[in-house]
């Protein structure tokens, strides 16, 4: 089996970042593996602006700032960046098997770092009652549906939960011509930044909910129309504030997980309700030699700052191999 | 006239405390940055946004090229904008930072590419 000083998993900003910091901390050898035909990760359908204000001290929109990476990340002869490449074991031994168009690559990595993002919560982690019909998504496919393949999810929209994604997306649907109904938060304040609330909801005259939820999704084949009730301080339905909305799409934006398959599977401990790494501290797990940066690590509210501890993580790593360790 | 109002400028969205006169700003407050105090006044006398949409591609490498304008354009003028982007088809290779549209609609601002995109 191959042996390679480091292995990254994922190209995404933290995978990027972690990858140009532990080269420059002194790292010969990097692999940087990527799933998709591109690097930037989530960044690629993160077309809005407010990227890159801490990092970068210019606000930059999500393909500018992964750009800014990749650029770096493809010049550096000893990056290798390997696309469409899917990871499919991990183990506790750090020995990696991927799958890359024609072939099925098996190495062994002396320290590992994860920077797999994290996955959207769904209509089945919040009990969203009602029909199933088409036209529920979460917000942040509905995302990529609309601004890197071209399509409208539908006409008129509501969205479940005040998370940033979900109300960027009600900006970028009413930019579309498609009419956004409502945003739905059951908390008393939003969860997304004020800013947005303001240049997402405000700017565009969409209603902000808040202490309200869905109670039903109608429709058979199509949504058709969704029950919105009003909630008191313990979560419990206030009688008589029922209202009905009709839409035909339905976004559930309501936060996002660590994606920690790799490391479950390498055997880490992670913590059963935040799935982030059960360790001493920021980019660490269980397992000696293998970190986890990024929204892998834990779920951050802003890029500037997965960059920056990202970078943690690869000069970690870098401090971990030059120790010697991780040498079979 | 005194009312609030967030700074749309960065993430930490300061609350601030206005007094205008119609479209004169007379004072603000409560803003953490030199910034703020530029975004209250523009807020008054005529709101601005950076639009970002994607475009349509045809022969590239992604179905959707990422755009913004150079610099916010006035707020009212955004649904304008929107139709004359879903006009434009790109058919050749950009880099990052290209012009798409010159002096977009006439607002004084480019529409300019977020990515590299090549010939498939």
């Amino acid at each position: 089996m191959k042996e390679r000083e480091l292995v990254i998993v994922g190209g995404g900003p933290a995978g990027m970042a972690a990858a140009l910091a532990a080269r420059a901390a002194g790292v010969k050898d990097v692999l940087l593996l990527e799933r998709d035909q591109y690097l930037g990760g989530i960044l690629n359908q993160c077309i809005h602006p407010g990227f890159g204000l801490h990092y970068f001290k210019t606000e930059l929109t999500g393909p500018e700032y992964a750009g800014r990476f990749a650029g770096l990340v493809r010049e550096d002869q000893g990056i290798e960046v390997s696309l469409s490449s899917f990871v499919l074991k991990l183990t506790g031994k750090k020995e990696i098997s991927y799958l890359r168009p024609g072939a099925l690559e098996e190495v062994r990595a002396r320290a590992v770092i994860l920077a797999t993002g994290c996955r959207e919560r769904t209509r089945e982690m919040i009990h969203l009652p009602g029909s199933r019909p088409a036209g529920v998504y979460p917000a942040g496919l509905a995302q990529k549906m609309v601004n890197l393949e071209g399509w409208l999810p539908g006409r008129e929209a509501v969205i479940v939960g005040s998370g940033d994604i979900g109300l960027i997306m009600a900006r970028r649907m009413a930019l579309e011509g498609i009419t956004v109904k409502a945003v739905v938060e059951i908390q008393k304040a939003s969860r997304g930044l004020v800013r947005n609330v303001v240049q997402c909801l405000e700017d565009f005259g969409i209603p902000l909910y808040l202490g309200h939820r869905i109670s039903c999704i109608h429709g058979r084949d199509r949504v058709e129309r969704v029950s919105v009730v009003e909630v008191d301080e313990e979560l419990k339905d206030i009688p008589g504030t029922g209202f009905e909305l009709a839409c035909d799409t339905v976004l559930v934006s309501v936060g996002l997980i660590p994606e920690n398959e790799l490391l479950e599977m390498a055997g880490a401990r992670l913590d059963p309700a935040t799935n982030s790494p059960v360790a001493p501290g920021v980019n660490l797990t269980s397992v000696p030699g293998v970190f986890a940066c990024g929204n892998a690590c834990k779920v951050y509210d802003l890029v500037d700052s997965v960059t920056r501890d990202s970078e943690l993580a690869g000069r970690m790593a870098a401090e971990y191999l030059s120790a010697g360790a991780g040498l079979s | 006239m005194k009312r609030t109002m967030t700074c749309i400028e960065c993430p930490q969205g300061c609350r601030l405390e206005i007094e205008a006169d119609g479209s004169r700003l007379i004072g603000v407050t409560g803003n953490k940055c030199a910034r703020g105090g530029l975004y209250a006044r523009q807020e008054i006398e005529a709101p601005l946004r950076t639009l970002t949409t994607s475009v349509l591609t045809r022969g590239l490498e992604l179905k959707m090229l990422p755009v913004r304008t150079s610099k916010p354009i006035p707020k009212e003028k955004l649904f304008e904008a929107m139709a004359a982007v879903k006009l434009l088809v790109i058919t050749s290779p950009v880099k990052a930072g290209a012009v798409i549209a010159a002096d977009f609609l006439g607002l004084g601002a480019d529409l300019v590419a977020c990515r590299e995109l090549k010939k498939i």
